[in-house]
């Protein structure tokens, strides 16, 4: 199952590997997430530059077709890297809603600003009470003319302060929970009645309570099929979510062998100590079986197999603990200088818990996988 | 679970219960007490036990402990956890305290002690050094005798609450040629010495608990010295082995379970699968903990009978701080969408934070817990002691 990569894929890797090598050191992200705003658009800039926004999107789309695959090399070197700037949001989410759901019209019109840099996104999905489930949507909308009127609120929207457009799941049928009856909105982040209020996350970066009070939005997608695409949306995003995790766990684990061959205890390095080897070893096969199954995912969604949910959520899953395990033993093995705000292993730890929430976490993604099996 | 208690026990532990309610003052309830109070707020209940004569429990009478058997002071430790009080600084009353007045002269007795429990000295501990975690004992800190000083020169790092302290105890280098253990002595330094310098260690929580502190040519007067110059290992020891007896947590974990279901509760609805996943988690946590606690039970109760309970402070410090970080773990993952959001600690008090206030310090607890298997001896630390002590290997 090992991916031959192509030239372009190769080309594509070792570009974003110079790019963050010069531009992203871990004390020019530093500044990045201290500054005001939190994200440099100066870094979007040079991401689009080199056609990584570019990347996943159809080449009718104005993009390079590169597909899932080219999103998984990109994301994993963000992961190694703990980009801020809101990649996973635009163009995975974003872009593959647009993409996949919208109309000619709206391709056209909203595409091609993702691809040159110029507009960033958000996907306002998760409300209070609703956990992880994506048919759990109170926020309404009420026709009005062409467009929409949504009323409601959502909760910890990441990178919603940073957006100039959100995408929002609202009712336009049904009860709270029903499947069928949610629709998707195009929406301003600046409209008026849309009120954000900002917080930092866990991991460094932005998130917003949105309250909506009879907000203009514009439909994407067909009425009340919201659900079927945020699941496919959903699906996309885990692709990235693990490549990233993934790219971060290869770090913590290079990072931490490293330093058990330096750190000197009892007159021996560390490594030396058998248990501290064996957890290193147990390091290494979590990330290799997360490595693999990761892959496995994105060369699946690539390769556009129905029914992708349950090998999504089971890689969820199963990088998710893994994501936990080698972080937990990074900072653990690290001892106290894993604790610190001044070394990457910490920022490396809460990028992975902070995965571990979004769309859901790995015990949810299990149960998930269980019940997709059971219905099938 | 509780002892068996005598009647006269029982009574005892009624009037401390009493007490807690009464007097434990309300602004020390705050979100996080470890990080949100002031030095002075952080006193408060310090002052108020020691006017009550009950703020050492280890310390013998004629230093000012109040007298109690081990069942007592069980039953304190017990009854102030339960209740979620803030202990009196460990630094202070657990160790420097024993240490002085079990190895140290009549003067600094006389100097010291009553300023510990009145609260008027707060100590911090020169242990660890970038170099020394784990392996203590080859500590660098050069202390070189001038006249009637010693001359300090040397890095300690992970000093919990040094921002705040009047004195540091130091384990220092005397005797450089010795092996390791054995040219180590045990100082005590004026924090406003010149040549001490706190550097703040910020953690992943984004919290201020722990420092560097550098000593550059700090004049420390030979009176400082505790009982004899490079026998500081044995003072060591046996102050560590002070700071390991109360790890289990029963207390902290206890309360920590009951909020965390009460989160469950709220936050996820009795018909979705994860509610179910949860509850199992909390039960084997509850198991856990109470393992745990009859496991303690059980010792005290052997202590009592003045039987060596041997290296039991190892296992209460690796199964309590196992339990506790399962514990924040289970409540960060409760709060969904919410656990990604972390209180920033340098900005005030109304800065935004969404969600339930009972997640508000979910994220950073979380975070900070990681700490408790590294410090105090690392959790791998802990199992060599049972591994050599118990099993003999």
């Amino acid at each position: 199952m090992d991916i031959q990569f192509t030239e372009e894929q190769e080309l594509l890797r070792s570009s974003v590997q110079r790019m963050l090598r010069d531009q992203y050191s871990f004390e020019a992200r530093r500044k990045i997430v201290a500054s005001e705003d939190g994200w440099s658009r100066r870094q979007w800039g040079a991401f689009a530059e080199l056609g990584l926004l570019a990347a996943p999107f159809s080449e009718e789309s104005g993009g390079l077709g590169g597909g899932p695959l080219s999103t998984m090399i990109v994301a994993q070197e963000f992961g190694r890297h703990l980009v801020v700037e809101p990649y996973v949001e635009t163009v995975v989410l974003a872009g593959g809603l647009i993409e996949h759901a919208g109309s000619k019209e709206q391709k056209q019109a909203l595409i091609p600003d993702i691809i040159a840099g110029q507009k960033i996104w958000a996907l306002a999905w998760t409300e209070k009470g609703a956990r992880f489930d994506l048919a759990n949507v109170a926020t309404a909308a009420r026709r009005d003319g062409k467009d929409y009127m949504l009323s409601g609120e959502k909760t910890a929207v990441i990178a919603a302060p940073w957006a100039d457009y959100l995408i929002v799941s609202a009712r336009t049928k049904g009860k709270r929970d029903d499947r069928a009856g949610v629709s998707l909105f195009v929406v301003d982040a600046r409209a008026a009645n849309l009120d954000l209020r900002s917080f930092k996350t866990i991991d460094g970066r932005r998130a917003a309570e949105i309250t909506f009070r009879d907000v203009r939005g514009e439909l994407l997608g067909s009425e009340g099929e919201g659900v079927a695409l945020l699941e496919a949306c959903r699906d996309r995003a885990i692709g990235a979510l693990c490549a990233e995790a993934v790219g971060a766990m290869a770090e913590l684990n290079s990072a931490t062998l490293e330093y058990s061959k330096a750190r000197k205890q009892f007159g021996v390095t560390i490594g030396s100590f058998q248990v501290l080897q064996h957890r290193m070893v147990d390091m290494f096969i979590a990330h290799q079986e997360a490595l693999s199954l990761m892959q496995h995912l994105n060369l699946s969604l690539g390769a556009g197999e129905s029914g992708i949910s349950r090998l999504a959520s089971g890689a969820k899953s199963k990088v998710g603990y893994a994501g936990k395990f080698i972080a937990d033993q990074a900072v653990q093995l690290h001892g106290g200088m894993g604790m610190t705000d001044e070394l990457n292993v910490g920022h490396y730890f809460k990028r992975i818990s902070s995965i571990n929430i979004q769309f859901g976490d790995p015990a949810h993604h299990l149960l998930l996988y269980v019940q997709l099996d059971a219905a099938a | 679970m509780e002892l068996a208690l005598s009647r006269e026990d029982a009574a005892f532990r009624d009037e401390v219960r009493a007490f807690i309610a009464e007097n434990y003052p309300k602004e020390m309830r705050v979100p996080n007490p470890e990080t949100d109070l002031t030095k002075e707020q952080s006193l408060l209940w310090h002052r108020i036990l020691y006017k009550k004569g009950w703020i050492a429990p280890l310390w013998p009478k004629e230093y000012g402990g109040p007298g109690w058997s081990i069942t007592r002071r069980f039953i304190f430790e017990q009854e102030t956890s339960r209740a979620g009080t803030l202990p009196p600084l460990a630094f202070s009353v657990t160790m420097v305290g024993p240490v002085i007045y079990t190895f140290g002269n009549d003067a600094q007795k006389q100097k010291f002690l009553p300023r510990i429990l009145a609260g008027e000295d707060w100590w911090c501990q020169g242990y660890s050094e970038p170099g020394s975690g784990s392996d203590l004992a080859t500590v660098r800190t050069k202390a070189v005798r001038d006249g009637d000083h010693y001359i300090v020169n040397g890095h300690k790092t992970w000093t919990t609450l040094a921002q705040h302290a009047d004195w540091i105890f130091c384990l220092v280098r005397t005797d450089p040629s010795a092996k390791p253990q054995a040219g180590i002595s045990f100082l005590l330094i004026d924090m406003k010495s010149p040549g001490v310098t706190v550097r703040p260690i910020i953690t992943v929580d984004g919290s201020h608990e722990v420092n560097d502190v550098f000593l550059e040519d700090v004049r420390v007067p030979v009176e400082n010295l505790i009982g004899e110059e490079n026998k500081g290992w044995t003072y060591a020891k046996f102050l560590l082995g002070n700071e390991r007896t109360s790890m289990a947590g029963i207390g902290r974990s206890t309360r920590y379970l009951d909020r965390l279901k009460k989160i469950v509760k709220a936050e996820i609805a009795a018909d979705d699968p994860a509610h179910l996943e949860f509850c199992k988690e909390i039960g084997r946590i509850e198991l856990d903990v109470l393992a745990l606690e009859a496991t303690e039970l059980r010792v005290v109760a052997q202590m009592a009978r003045g039987i060596d309970p041997g290296p039991a402070a190892s296992l209460f410090k690796i199964r309590g701080t196992e339990i506790f970080q399962g514990i924040t773990e289970l409540t960060h993952r409760a709060l969904g969408n919410y656990g990604l959001a972390l209180r920033e600690q340098t900005l005030s008090a109304n800065q935004f934070m969404p969600g339930p206030d009972y997640g508000h310090t979910a994220s950073e607890k979380y975070l900070n817990a990681r700490k408790l298997s590294i410090y105090g001896g690392s959790n791998e630390i802990q199992r060599n002691i049972i591994a050599k002590a118990v099993l003999g290997l």
